[in-house]
């Protein structure tokens, strides 16, 4: 069984990250999990997200996070993304891969995937 | 939706929502009937409510007029041979003692029953969206039993560390994958 010294190496590892770490929510991703979302496929999107920040090593820059139902179930898995000084971001239709995409382009690069976007997908 | 643990999710952010700190989810296998059941201590529902959440055109929400999560679980467990029992305790009339019970039995050998899916997913998406929750997961089966408790977990942790940090997260995924592991024999 996974032992409990492993969580205490991970309490023992995060103690200094949290000293660092300052609440900074550069960059804030929205997934929607309400029942429509969950249905279209948020979690997998969702998770998408987690790990691929964590992997870019992004999370004191990028907080991931859930919200209900914002009213536009057609377009889910529906993901918004805030960053800091910049109009929010509106992505649908979502799947892992095309999260993996966003964190690469977005997150990392900076450039919004137009193509993904509510303008650019029709339902 | 085609797995079972979508369900899951999606019940259980009911009791998310209601406001509760504590929720208890169990999956008992046991003589051919799987039986789910959602414990929470959240605000509750009065009686009126309670009677309407087989209707999918009641919600409290706004953004959206239809609630189609308790409709869904139903469906499913009612094509399966099955039935759903709600119980709940408003915080207008019990403010020392409200939430929420729902439970739910499905035949896991009917045609119509589906994959359970991925446990582990559901499990790891609740406590990222909800760290501070005292989640608890019980999947009871003739061959043993999973358990997680995010009470223990944080008992361990202290109140420094989110469970939603990615690498508390990816220890539970873990912990749970060899849990699951140890069953399967």
């Amino acid at each position: 069984m996974k032992s409990l010294e492993e969580l205490m190496a991970i309490k023992a590892k995060m103690k200094d990250k949290v000293a660092i770490r300052q609440a900074s929510d550069e960059i804030r991703v929205v997934v929607g999990m309400a029942t429509c979302g969950i249905a279209a496929g948020a979690r997998p999107v969702l998770n998408a997200f987690v790990e691929g920040v964590a992997d870019a090593g992004l999370t004191d820059k990028v907080t991931v996070t859930q919200t209900g139902c914002i009213g536009i179930c057609q377009y889910e898995p529906v993901v918004e993304v805030f960053v800091q000084g910049n109009e929010k971001v509106t992505y649908v239709k979502m799947t892992a891969e095309k999260a993996k995409e966003v964190i690469e382009k977005h997150i990392k690069g900076g450039n919004v995937v137009a193509e993904y976007t509510i303008g650019n997908v029709n339902v | 939706m085609e797995e079972f643990s979508l369900y899951v999710l999606d019940i259980t952010m009911n009791s998310v929502r209601a406001g509760a700190d504590k929720i208890g989810i169990t999956l008992e296998e046991k003589d051919g009937m799987l039986t789910f059941s959602v414990s929470d201590n959240g605000c509750g529902m009065s009686k009126e409510q309670v009677a309407r959440l087989s209707d999918p055109f009641y919600t409290t929400r706004k953004t959206r007029g239809v609630g189609l999560g308790v409709p869904f679980l139903t469906m499913l467990s009612e094509q399966t041979g099955g039935s759903v029992k709600i119980e709940s305790r408003s915080e207008a009339e019990y403010p020392d003692d409200h939430g929420t019970v729902i439970s739910a039995s499905f035949g896991i050998d009917h045609i119509d029953f589906i994959p359970l899916g991925d446990m582990i997913g559901t499990v790891i998406t609740l406590i990222q969206g909800s760290p501070d929750i005292d989640f608890t997961y019980d999947h009871i089966t003739p061959a043993g039993t999973v358990h997680l408790s995010c009470a223990e977990i944080r008992a361990v942790l202290g109140d420094d560390i989110s469970l939603g940090s990615f690498e508390v997260l990816e220890w539970i995924r873990g912990y749970l994958e060899e849990g699951y592991a140890e069953i399967k024999h």
